[in-house]
């Protein structure tokens, strides 16, 4: 019995030394689709950049996690004052940027201070526009006082755009990213690779990845071999097109297919005529079958919508119907708007498939209805200049990807050229109010109003392909933020 | 011969002029205010303001132009409006990959072609030759990137012999860096060869028609040296043309290329520089090209002398 028990044992330790000399893999190769030009997340829109060192390298005070919640960060606490205006901020202790220097609350006002400053070239400037100040307390605590209450603060200190740098590296963090997160950066070979490694000196959980390489693979006839032979491990945001099926009958990967926050829309110039007027929006959003152009999107995926709010949201109000696809109604609508012999019109399609393709089944669609739409190409530096600048444009398709962003009909000069007294009081509402009831109630008006009015069709929500090993666990279904967090990926067997 | 050579030195001097007023004026009419797209759809127009400043974007054009040409002739090419490094930086990361590449491409296509022109004008009409002439044909028609992905299917895929793309870079050692640039190189040379085949067998054919091709068969030497010695050396000049053309095609003209294998080179840098908007970038790498393109097509005009002595008294 003795023996036995002795047997047992020996077995059970070589087990667990078995275990241990077998650990799973600890490096990852990860696919992406475009380079970012830098690696600082406080000084470009690219959303390439977050998605290489969001969460990874740099860390916000807040963050936000997969499921688009709001979690301390390097904040581990803070409070808000009841009149709203003032966010107190306890700071982690122990976080130390990658250069061994500590973070503390000087780091603080030194990010947000550069952030709002004259010289910022932060490209979500305006979110930081409503600090008053920003006073350090003592070396753990932080105060920030805002002009006006904003409901979303704590949202927004959780973005990429408002990750904490350090005073002494902030002017080449572009080049040589220096962070607080789990992970540094170790190199970057322009156009190929960039590569992180895992930081020992990490304040908070410690990462499984010891070694983690992005991948620039532009092109989806390469990221699908890349994928089946293994080099790549992982793509959070894969180009498949018709590859799909292809992938998902490979039993060793994963092909997951999630929500994004990208509002697709077909927008109207909502200043210049014919689009001036409410019947013609009208009869535009009746003539087109959502449907169709989702099948027809290159990717076959997405969520029909009926105004601006992810279906993934809990403030989502179901409005797919408000114009359901009704060639004859479109009609009436044309001729209610005096345009019953149709009319002419352009159609700028940046480069996404989803535009490019999606685009074509529009016009087909449009041209039932007797309005002649041409079509014009334009890259994304074309369309920033002159459809969004100059708002030169009669109709175009995009997806508008940031997280809560019904604000931007009410921006005054954005490309829609789409103002409603009603929605602009809601949105100076919803501005200052905290109260999730409150805002939930205000963000439906506004969907509603949103959905009467047309000021652009709305025609699905963006889907997000990953596709990953089957063996990698903890990569993030959907994109609440564009951000490939990799602090909870590991290999499991 | 020095007269020759400086004259073509001027005009390649010359062609550089124009073409940095050409890349720059014509980058300027395109649409895309590069601080724009950096900054993105939320950005204010502030920060846009601020980085155009950052980006010496306000100065006037002809400032622009001086302080640009200006530095080229001091070696210094400006620096990146996008990645914030000297454009010289990016240029000398990406030809350790392209100039690598082209060079096995052409060694490649090269070694293929000029023996099997070789054989097959020696056996005109024969069965061989037929052969040769129907699998050109297929190489100069297959298009590159299809051949390219067939071999990543069987290759990378199937066997997972050899990386599906990538460039590991030269630090991480020479066999792995030159295992990234095999099918690429193959796939890049084999409608080259196609071509350069080709161009050798219908060369030949045309010299062998000639008096001294009898003179040297009548005078009893055997096939293989009047073929070597005195057909392929007068058939080389239209070969060495296409040569130096396809040297420049591979350099820079290889996106495609660089594409199915997502090899950091020259060709996506310049594709990346301009949906970006990175005008530096743009004109100087294509300033670079172009005097590579124009120093190419010297030495390939001073091989011809080499080869055809004749030349070099006329010149």
């Amino acid at each position: 019995m003795k023996l036995l028990k002795t047997i047992l044992a020996a077995a059970a330790l070589s087990l667990t030394l078995g275990t241990a000399a077998f650990a799973a893999r600890t490096d990852l190769v990860v696919g992406v689709i475009l380079e970012p030009p830098h690696l600082d997340p406080t000084a470009g829109a690219a959303a390439a950049i977050d998605e290489i060192v969001y969460a990874n390298v740099f860390e916000g005070l807040t963050r936000i996690d997969a499921q688009g919640q709001v979690q301390p960060a390097l904040a581990e606490s803070w409070s808000v004052s009841d009149d709203g205006l003032t966010y107190t901020f306890k700071l982690r202790s122990g976080a130390k940027f990658h250069d061994g220097t500590s973070f503390e609350a000087d780091d603080v006002k030194f990010s947000l201070d550069r952030a709002r400053g004259e010289n910022s070239t932060n490209a979500q400037k305006g979110l930081f526009a409503g600090i008053e100040s920003v006073d350090v307390i003592d070396p753990a605590t932080v105060a920030v006082k805002l002009k006006a209450p904003e409901g979303l603060f704590a949202w927004n200190m959780g973005l990429g755009d408002a990750v904490m740098v350090a005073p002494e590296t902030a002017e080449t963090n572009k080049e040589r990213p220096v962070g607080t997160g789990p992970f540094k950066f170790d190199s970057w070979a322009k156009g190929s690779s960039v590569k992180l490694v895992k930081s020992d000196a990490y304040w908070g959980d410690p990462v499984a990845l010891e070694k983690v390489e992005f991948r620039i693979i532009p092109d989806a006839a390469a990221a699908v071999p890349a994928l089946l032979s293994g080099d790549v491990q992982a793509f959070p945001n894969a180009p498949l097109g018709d590859a799909r099926p292809q992938l998902e009958a490979d039993p060793r990967l994963k092909v997951v297919i999630g929500v994004t926050e990208g509002e697709t829309l077909l927008t109207m110039n909502n200043k210049k005529p014919p689009f001036d007027k409410l019947e013609v929006r009208q009869a535009i959003a009746s003539a087109i079958d959502k449907t169709a152009v989702i099948a027809g999107n290159g990717s076959g995926l997405g969520t029909p919508i009926g105004s601006h709010m992810s279906p993934a949201s809990p403030d989502y109000v179901d409005l797919v119907k408000t114009y359901p696809y009704d060639v004859a109604k479109a009609k009436e609508y044309l001729k209610a708007a005096g345009l019953e012999n149709g009319f002419k019109a352009t159609l700028k399609l940046p480069p996404p498939p989803y535009a490019r393709d999606g685009g074509q089944v529009i016009q087909s669609q449009l041209r039932e209805i007797g309005v002649d739409v041409e079509i014009i190409p334009v890259e994304w530096a074309d369309w920033l200049s002159k459809v969004f600048t100059e708002k030169d444009f009669d109709m175009t398709i995009v997806s508008h990807t940031e997280a809560n962003d019904i604000d931007i009909y009410s921006r005054p000069g954005y490309y829609f050229q789409y103002q409603d007294p009603e929605f602009n009081e809601l949105m100076d509402e919803l501005k200052v109010t905290n109260d999730a009831a409150k805002r939930h109630d205000i963000l439906a008006a506004a969907q509603k109003i949103l959905a009467h009015d047309v000021p652009a069709v709305f025609l699905f929500e963006l889907a997000k392909v990953g596709v990953w090993d089957a063996k990698l666990e903890g990569m993030w279904e959907n994109a609440p933020i564009q951000a490939t967090d990799l602090t909870k990926v590991r290999w499991v067997d | 011969m020095t007269l020759f050579v400086l004259k073509r030195l001027g005009v390649g001097l010359l062609t550089l002029v124009a073409a940095s007023i050409v890349v720059f004026a014509m980058l300027e009419v395109v649409p895309g205010d590069p601080a724009r797209l950096m900054l993105g759809m939320n950005a204010t127009e502030d920060a846009v303001a601020a980085l155009r400043e950052q980006m010496g974007l306000n100065q006037p054009l002809a400032v622009r132009y001086l302080a640009w040409a200006g530095g080229m002739l001091t070696g210094d090419f400006g620096r990146s409006y996008t990645y914030p490094v000297p454009v010289i930086d990016l240029v000398a990361e990406r030809l350790v990959v392209s100039l690598p590449l082209a060079l096995i491409a052409l060694f490649l296509s090269t070694t293929i072609a000029i023996p099997v022109g070789l054989y097959s004008a020696s056996r005109r009409g024969s069965a061989a030759d037929t052969f040769v002439m129907g699998a050109t044909q297929l190489g100069v028609a297959i298009p590159n990137f299809w051949f390219a992905l067939l071999l990543v299917y069987v290759f990378a895929v199937g066997l997972r012999l050899l990386p599906a793309g990538g460039f590991p870079g030269w630090g991480a050692g020479f066999w792995p860096a030159l295992k990234s640039l095999i099918m690429p190189a193959i796939a890049l040379a084999l409608p080259q060869a196609a071509i350069l085949a080709r161009v050798t067998r219908s060369a030949l054919l045309e010299v062998l028609g000639e008096d001294y091709i009898r003179t040297a068969r009548a005078k009893g030497l055997p096939q293989n040296r009047v073929m070597w010695r005195h057909a392929l050396r007068n058939a080389l000049i239209p070969v060495l043309t296409i040569l130096g053309l396809q040297f420049a095609f591979l350099l820079a003209g290889t996106i495609i290329i660089e594409n199915v294998f997502y090899l950091p080179g020259l060709g996506r840098l310049i594709f990346q520089a301009i949906t970006q908007r990175d005008l530096i970038v743009v004109e100087s790498v294509v300033m670079l090209l172009a005097a590579t393109v124009i120093i190419v097509n010297l030495l390939v005009d001073l091989s011809y002398a080499i080869v055809d002595p004749r030349l070099r008294v006329r010149a």
